[in-house]
């Protein structure tokens, strides 16, 4: 898998990106856009018509056989077993420890063959750990990370679009649910989950057809003002939804009780999964630290890495920070002490050589209008 | 072509020298990779600064950076409009959205700044 010692991978699109003019970074070992036009642009218009993604960084992990269902299950936090054919849910791998491996979706695609789909910037653990944890299960792992493209529709008009290039019948493809199909002739899986806090699909295809899939829906879609947004807007969407990244809010020194999303987290499954002991430690103890929203009430932006005070006590550091195009004021997830976690606690973020009044709000910052 | 009566620094500064002020800027250079810029922060009147230290924050969604005194003196004005409308330092860098006035103070380093003509080297070799 990708390793930051050895070139950076391209996309399949990487021409595409180029001739859009998108200004390119390294990203987990991958060169991807990280705007085409800008930031808020991009942002806007997947808010308020839709946007087109490549995430053919992400990995995609195969698992098929008779116990792929039961070893999944004692290697992720949730009960994939649970699933029902077309469905997906989200899911974490920890480590022994308790703490965070990766954030995960896990999509059943038959009785016993599963997709997991994990960040570009763990695959290659993942794909390690799940080798290790699936020992002595008839199952069989397949990373195709490589093999597989990844393009992303999201935005309110994302179905309407994708309606119109698609066998898949979307009107019955509910919220975290895949179909097989075809997308623009190619075929593909299609899911309908996404990173925006937006409605939209991800579709999964060869990455030798990949370009077919993103030239039908930018070209299909440009009469409903589609634009490709790259990662940077892709960052301040899901801030904005409240969604988690790995590195920012979730890490190997954070347990899924942490970061709120103990729900994830199957203590009443059977049997045991890797994790389970100091996870149920975890929850007896209760949390140490809690993620929270915050709005910056004065004037500056609070940055990955800042620090929260109450009063002169420091009692946590900001995960992820921004302007919120939508709201126009700055937002920010943070750590801080369980005491200080309730909505309307006022509290101050280190903001270069000030310290900034911040409040504590509800996540998310955005929910799409029903 | 950047505008050739200015002068510049490689932290992609612009300077307009008129007698004893210098006003100050970012190029449009700058502005382009930092991209959408949304919040500014500027210094309090009459700060002493010393050439190429940090005088102000520029911040874009993306990320925090420092502008720099291209010259050593004193601030006697700052682009007030900013703080409602750092966007201007995206459509017009070298116009509305100039950023500190600087009094110079004995040479303040003036002839330390590159040319037109070399901070287009700089940017071309970027």
């Amino acid at each position: 898998m990708a390793q930051s010692l050895n070139s950076p991978l391209a996309t399949p699109l990487a021409d595409r990106h180029a001739a859009l003019g998108a200004r390119i970074v390294e990203f987990a070992g991958w060169l991807m856009p990280l705007q085409y036009t800008g930031i808020l642009e991009e942002h806007r218009a997947v808010r308020s018509r839709a946007g087109l993604f490549d995430l053919s960084h992400m990995g995609e992990l195969f698992l098929e056989g008779p116990e792929a269902a039961k070893a999944l299950s004692y290697a992720l936090t949730t009960d994939p077993a649970n699933l029902k054919v077309g469905r997906a849910h989200y899911s974490m791998i920890c480590f022994p420890e308790g703490g965070v491996l990766d954030d995960l979706i896990v999509y059943r695609l038959a009785d016993e063959r599963f997709m997991v789909v994990a960040n570009a910037s763990n695959a290659g653990a993942v794909s390690d750990a799940l080798v290790e944890r699936l020992d002595g299960f008839r199952v069989v792992l397949d990373d195709r990370s490589l093999a597989t493209a990844l393009v992303a529709v999201q935005g309110p008009r994302a179905a309407g679009i994708l309606a119109r290039l698609t066998d898949v019948a979307l009107d019955g493809l509910r919220y975290y649910a895949i179909a097989e199909g075809h997308v623009a002739g190619i075929p593909a899986l299609v899911a309908r989950t996404g990173y925006t806090g937006e409605d939209g699909f991800e579709i999964f295809c060869d990455v030798a057809v990949a370009a077919t899939v993103w030239d039908a829906l930018l070209q299909t879609g440009k009469a409903d003002g589609v634009v490709p947004v790259g990662l940077g807007a892709r960052d301040t969407l899901r801030l904005e939804a409240g969604m988690p990244l790995y590195g920012n809010e979730l890490g190997a020194d954070t347990t899924p009780f942490d970061a709120g999303l103990g729900r994830v987290v199957g203590l009443s499954k059977e049997g045991d999964f890797v994790g389970r002991a100091a996870l149920e430690r975890a929850r007896a103890d209760g949390p140490r630290k809690k993620l929270v929203g915050l709005v910056v009430r004065g004037r500056g932006i609070a940055r990955h890495g800042y620090e929260v005070f109450a009063g002169d006590r420091r009692i946590g550091v900001v995960t992820s920070g921004t302007l919120s195009p939508t709201l126009g004021e700055p937002i920010a997830m943070a750590y801080v002490t369980p005491s200080e976690s309730e909505p309307g606690t006022i509290v101050a973020v280190g903001i270069r050589d000030q310290r900034v009044q911040a409040e504590v709000v509800p996540l998310p910052f955005y929910k799409r209008p029903a | 072509m950047v505008p050739q009566d200015l002068r510049y620094t490689k932290e992609h500064e612009w300077v307009r020298v008129e007698g004893d002020l210098a006003t100050v800027g970012i190029t449009k250079y700058a502005a382009e990779q930092l991209g959408d810029i949304v919040f500014v922060e500027l210094p309090e009147l009459g700060r002493a600064v010393a050439q190429f230290a940090p005088v102000g924050v520029i911040e874009s969604v993306k990320a925090v950076s420092d502008l720099f005194a291209p010259v050593g003196g004193e601030v006697v004005e700052t682009n007030a409009e900013l703080a409602e409308k750092p966007e201007l330092l995206n459509s017009d860098p070298m116009g509305r959205g100039w950023m500190v006035r600087i009094r110079v103070a004995g040479g303040g380093g003036v002839d330390r700044l590159l040319d037109a003509a070399a901070y287009e080297k700089l940017t071309s070799q970027a």
